[in-house]
């Protein structure tokens, strides 16, 4: 029993992630859990705007067909699946997914648990009445400075729904705004039986859910250290975490695959959006990153053990976006001889032009690809002949029509401007909305009552019920356990 | 302007070295801040980092560039983590810059120059330069 391994497989890092991943981590070799993270900050305020154009839609449609290739795999192999594809529609994505079972004939075989209540943009008005006033993490701003400005917000969930919906029996788990880490330590926790409350083993599933939540770039995507030496990364091997009941667990990848598992490729990925190493905060937990011991184990095998963590805060985190403004960014390639200085004319007959149209911007950046767009002022003296520099240039303007304007003044300048230009086929850059993020805080008790999980296909049918929900007894006994504690 | 260590250096010369040739780097974002995490090539160069890339160094390095840095130890990584706070021009959406999301400050930091034994720079194949002397 001791000796169990359970495997989660990270199937896809992000919003766009390489489709392939999923197929191959199912097909390429045993797995327990395919763990598909879906969610970053930005995303949540796309799907809502795609909700409010089409209430079907809000969550990663990919998902949809992606589903439809692997699920009489996943069905045959048993193997169960985590995602927050669910994005700001999780019901949407979970019946869009029943569909296909259907369509498959599988879904007498698979049972979709459906979480929600992440979701408080509804009761968000009733939130402020009774004092909460979610103030802005960064700026101490309270949310009522930009209330009639909101298009979404939700709250960061942790494990606890992950865990109920796999006890009730759900082969394919459906969230929200679950975060990136309960994706891995639900699968975890249900399957050893772990306590919510043994703070150590949440650290250590946490940690294993940050490594593994953006897909290859553990295991040999974007690693700095000998790229060169990294192969096949037209074929790249996708983690997999090998977690024991003791918490540790071993970082790994499909034979066959390209990339390559390391010290340096985990090391990487552990330190990415890091912030004080010693209090990562979950809504699980907090994980000592000072704790982690790593070893290399054999090829593409890191030994990841000795993790150590803090119970987790009375507080959740709550992911507000606004709408904030409008921005374009338009360029332009100038090519040798003296690229560098043709392009900086440019730029300063370009700005004159906005000066005296009498455009007013928050900000105007320009930036000269090739010269220093990326380190600024430490690139050092540029190149007198560079073959050819971009100009960048981005505005952005509270008010669409400033920046709608500045869209119009990019291509004039290939026939009034210096000479050697090129690069404008693409036709007027596009105005886009800005959305902005606002990070907040809310008590957990005001949020995790309204956390709902259901049950929809083969188990429904089993408990001859059209909804089963269930309070999320775990997060209960957390409570308990803590009050007790106190 | 020589640094301590390069004016006690005669009984070991130095030379100021680049740190992408004794550390890896990746960076991330956080909002308004850019986080670099720059983890030692080989486990005895760590304590070189600990000593020589100091916050106030870090700091000079991206004059201009941030509102303030912040420095944490991983000994057991061999890493130090630095956050670089106001390095993203309003961050996430909100920047106009190439890099909105800070993805490539980690190789902005491996530009920096520590002071190093000479014979370490020569072992580790840097084009490096006497330290003072720049």
């Amino acid at each position: 029993m001791t000796d169990r391994i359970v495997r989660v497989a990270a199937g896809q890092g992000f919003w766009g992630d390489w489709l392939e991943a999923p197929v191959r981590q199912v097909q390429g070799g045993p797995i327990d859990y395919l763990m598909m993270d879906y969610l970053a900050e930005v995303t949540m305020s796309i799907m809502q705007k795609q909700k409010s154009r089409d209430p079907r839609a809000g969550y990663a449609r990919d998902f949809i067909p992606l589903m439809e290739r692997i699920l009489p795999d996943l069905v045959r192999k048993k193997i169960r699946v985590t995602s927050n594809a669910g994005g700001v529609n999780p019901r949407g994505c979970a019946e869009a997914l029943l569909e296909v079972a259907e369509r498959l004939g599988v879904s007498d075989k698979l049972s979709i648990g459906l979480v929600t209540g992440d979701d408080i943009l509804g009761q968000l008005d009733e939130l402020i009445a009774r004092g909460h006033t979610l103030n802005n993490m960064e700026t101490g701003q309270p949310v009522t400075d930009i209330r009639d400005r909101v298009q979404s917000a939700n709250v960061y969930l942790g494990m606890g729904p992950i865990v109920e919906a796999l006890h009730q029996g759900a082969d394919v788990v459906v969230t929200g705004r679950v975060t990136d880490t309960g994706l891995t330590l639900g699968p975890l926790f249900y399957e050893f039986g772990w306590r919510p409350d043994d703070w150590d083993k949440v650290a250590a599933g946490t940690v294993a859910g940050h490594i593994i939540e953006c897909g290859a770039q553990c295991s040999g995507g974007n690693l700095l250290k000998d790229w060169r030496s990294v192969k096949d990364l037209a074929n790249p091997g996708f983690p997999i975490v090998e977690a024991s009941a003791d918490g540790s667990f071993v970082v790994t990848k499909h034979g066959g695959t390209g990339g390559v598992v390391s010290v340096a490729s985990v090391t990487e990925q552990l330190v990415y959006e890091m912030g004080d190493p010693r209090s990562y905060i979950t809504p699980d937990g907090i994980a000592d990153f000072t704790s982690i011991t790593l070893r290399q184990m054999g090829r593409d095998r890191v030994r990841v053990s000795g993790i150590r963590g803090g119970p987790r805060t009375p507080l959740l985190k709550v992911s507000i976006a606004y709408s904030y403004g409008y921005k374009a960014v338009g360029t332009l390639v100038y090519s040798w001889p003296e690229a560098y200085a043709k392009a900086q004319a440019a730029d300063q007959i370009l700005r004159q032009r906005l000066r005296d149209l009498g455009l007013q911007f928050e900000q105007i950046l320009s930036e000269f690809v090739g010269v220093n767009a990326t380190h600024g002022p430490l690139s050092g003296p540029p190149d007198p002949d560079a073959p050819e520099v971009q100009l960048r240039v981005g505005v952005r303007a509270r008010e669409r029509a400033p920046v709608e304007r500045f869209t119009r003044e990019i291509a004039p300048l290939v026939l009034t401007g210096p000479p050697s230009v090129t690069g404008f086929a693409g036709g007027r850059p596009a105005v886009e909305e800005v959305v902005a993020y606002w990070p907040a805080l809310i008590d957990r008790n005001e949020i995790e009552p309204q956390v709902r999980v259901e049950i929809l296909g083969a188990g429904k049918r089993e408990s001859g019920e059209a909804k089963q929900e269930a309070r999320l007894d775990s997060v209960r006994s957390v409570r308990a356990q803590q009050s007790n504690a106190n | 302007m020589p640094s301590k260590a390069t004016r006690t250096s005669r009984a070991s010369p130095l030379s100021r070295v680049q740190l992408r040739w004794l550390a890896h780097a990746r960076s991330g974002d956080k909002g308004d801040t850019a986080n670099v995490g720059l983890i030692a090539l080989q486990p005895d160069f760590y304590p070189l980092l600990q000593k020589e890339v100091t916050v106030a160094r870090v700091a000079r390095h991206f004059k201009g560039m941030v509102s303030g840095v912040e420095r944490f130890e991983l000994p057991n990584l061999n890493a130090l983590n630095f956050l670089l706070h106001g390095a993203l021009d309003g961050g996430g959406t909100i920047s106009l810059k190439t890099d909105a999301q800070g993805k490539v400050y980690s190789t902005a930091l491996l530009r920096m120059e520590i002071p190093v034994p000479r014979s370490l720079a020569r072992k580790v194949g840097a084009r490096s330069h006497t330290a003072g002397r720049s």
